[in-house]
């Protein structure tokens, strides 16, 4: 117990300095960067109405205000980090005057939703076919399994949603390709809405299950069919274990360990995966509110978008190695 | 090196497969050398043209040769692969190595550092640079960007061989020689890491150049260079699958997929060459 304190101090340690490094890379990229904030939301504005001089020279102050880009460059860091740590990363242009916060957490449970679900299914599909393919390395089935995720497997997330995209947009149209739910039915925990919302999320699930699934094949394939030639499973199958209990406890339950590691290091990639998904299926999610956030020049929006996206991140990364112990007795006892 | 080549095209149907892939790509990237034409003009051809004989790979709505408009694509997307994965190789072998051999302190900082970019997501930081620097983020820019991020990985993986190199014979050999802890590493580690780097090069090839398409798409990078993604971005933008004008995103879409299936082929089987247990279950011994 007292080893298992000292990795999760450790680790702990870790998360904070994780999201102490993203955050203030974030505030020095936007601090350092030739633009100013404020011009260039009040290029936004004037291009959009005709402003007088003297409404242009008050937004430009309560702007300014706003950023707070007229003090030093210690005391902007300074504020920044309060703000983050209050939560409070301004009003929302795009949305005026909705906090850039609220808007975050509102499309927050899109993203999550479709990442956890869309990464445990992966995780759990991939490893058992690449786990039993690994063992039954004969096997026709997951011969021709192989090869197909190894195909899908290198393309970008972006090509494989598209190519979803224009076959149930275009050829076969019978799953709807946009939104979160459907135009007539209310948002509230009632049936047609969660079917509606289960139906939506559908393709863009399948597109990151699709992509995902060829690496944890392969990786764990390779792992089982290592473990096989090891002593002790062919022990264990010649003292008569039964195949179930030789395949579950002693071949996968020994590969998945690397697994778990593997899976803290991709959260960050499948994290981008599903923003750029969001964005090809319109999903109302996360990924959505960064390009819109983007293409608006809402500056506070697309800072808190980030600093939740690096949090969060950082954050399941943290879970995912927490888990690891569990796994792994060697890591409780160390 | 010649006869690593040969062993692995004779035994290994990958290797040859994603060698013939990436090979075709690269002639025809080449090509864009002998363009006719500027690619990054507009309406120097009739606009909408199906695949004919006169123009091989039809033109888009923006009157552009799409033959000539990949083919610039390709080689500009290439190169820029290539840009951020020997950026990257150099940070992951210098710190691979420096902390594989010098254990410590040292190893313990960079490893903090190491894994501290492996958690931080890169693509909202890429958005975020695309935000602030608009289009004064060209793809240098970008590769140097996505370097920084690039290479963490593989200097875990490069340090685990480091650490097993630092206890055999030959180094302490060199050190008491009097080699310089510069010379050693050099000299005498990196030629047994160089096939790590060989494979993990085309690894980071792959994931540069799919986050240059998913950026491009989006229309968050120069739209007006022409790369794999800004071509996408410029079918999209005309609705070249509405409009009926399938071949500007179809065939682009083909040659995608042959480049990253083979680049991916290669790095896997050179994966499997450096394992020497597959190698030699592959060569029938």
């Amino acid at each position: 117990m007292h080893s298992y304190l000292w990795f999760a101090g450790k680790r702990l340690l870790q998360l904070i300095a994780v999201i102490f490094f993203g955050v203030s890379a974030m505030f020095f990229v936007t601090y350092l960067s030739p633009i100013d904030p404020v011009e260039q939301v009040l290029g936004r504005l004037a291009s959009r109405s005709n402003l007088s001089p003297d409404a242009i020279a008050s937004t430009r102050e309560a702007l300014t205000a706003m950023f707070g880009t007229d003090q030093p460059m210690m005391a902007q860091y300074f504020n920044f980090w309060m703000r983050v740590l209050r939560g409070d990363l301004g009003a929302s242009l795009m949305a005026f005057p909705t906090p850039a916060m609220e808007l975050v957490m509102r499309s927050m449970p899109w993203t999550l939703g479709l990442l956890l679900t869309s990464t445990f299914i992966t995780f759990v599909i991939g490893n058992v076919m690449g786990g039993l393919a690994g063992y039954f390395q004969n096997n026709r089935f997951f011969k021709a399994f192989g090869i197909l995720a190894m195909g899908l497997q290198p393309i970008p997330y972006y090509i494989v949603a598209f190519i979803i995209l224009i076959i149930f947009g275009f050829l076969w149209p019978v799953l709807p390709i946009s939104g979160g739910f459907a135009m007539d039915v209310r948002p509230s925990w009632t049936l047609p809405f969660i079917l509606s919302v289960l139906q939506h999320s559908l393709l863009p699930a399948f597109s990151l299950v699709l992509v995902g699934l060829g690496g944890w094949f392969i990786g764990m394939r390779a792992l089982v069919s290592n473990i096989v030639t090891e002593d002790y499973v062919t022990y264990a199958e010649l003292a008569g274990v039964k195949r179930n209990t030789v395949v579950g406890s002693y071949v996968m339950r020994n590969a998945l360990v690397p697994q778990i590691t593997a899976l803290a290091m991709v959260i960050g990639g499948v994290f981008s995966g599903t923003i750029i998904t969001e964005q090809v299926f319109n999903y109302p999610g996360m990924g959505s509110l960064l390009v819109d956030a983007v293409n608006a020049g809402d500056y506070s929006t697309v800072l808190a978008v980030c600093t939740v996206s690096i949090t969060a991140v950082a954050t399941a990364i943290f879970i995912v190695d927490m888990l690891h112990p569990l796994l792994d007795p060697r890591v409780r006892a160390e | 090196m010649f006869s690593v080549f040969r062993d692995l095209v004779r035994y290994n149907i990958e290797f040859t497969i994603g060698l013939i892939l990436v090979g075709i790509m690269v002639v025809f990237a080449g090509l864009s050398f002998f363009a006719p034409m500027d690619p990054s003009l507009i309406y120097m051809a009739p606009p909408d043209q199906p695949p004919s004989t006169q123009y091989w790979f039809g033109t888009n709505s923006r009157g552009q040769e799409l033959f000539w408009q990949l083919s610039a694509a390709f080689k500009n997307s290439l190169q820029f692969g290539i840009t951020v994965a020997v950026l990257s190789r150099i940070i992951s072998i210098t710190v691979g190595l420096a902390a594989g051999y010098l254990g410590g302190w040292v190893d313990r900082v960079l490893m903090f550092v190491n894994d501290i970019f492996v958690a931080v997501p890169i693509f909202p930081i890429l958005v975020l640079f695309y935000f602030v620097l608009r289009n004064n983020m060209d793809s240098f820019t970008m590769a140097l960007i996505l370097a920084c991020f690039g290479w963490p990985f593989d200097a875990r993986l490069i340090r685990s061989v480091a650490l097993g190199l630092k206890h055999r014979e030959f180094t302490r050999h060199a050190v008491f020689a009097g080699m310089s802890t510069r010379k050693v590493l050099v000299e005498e580690h990196l030629p047994y890491v160089m096939p790590i780097v060989f494979a993990t090069f085309m690894n980071n090839m792959l994931w540069s150049i799919g986050m240059e398409v998913t950026l491009a798409v989006l229309g968050f990078t120069n739209i007006n260079n022409p790369t794999i993604g800004t071509v996408l971005y410029w079918a999209n933008s005309h609705s070249a699958m509405v409009v009926g004008v399938w071949w500007w995103l179809v065939i682009p879409v083909i040659l995608i997929v042959m480049t990253f299936l083979g680049l991916f082929l290669l790095a896997m089987s050179m994966n499997e060459y450096i394992d020497p247990r597959s190698r030699l279950r592959r060569m029938g011994a």
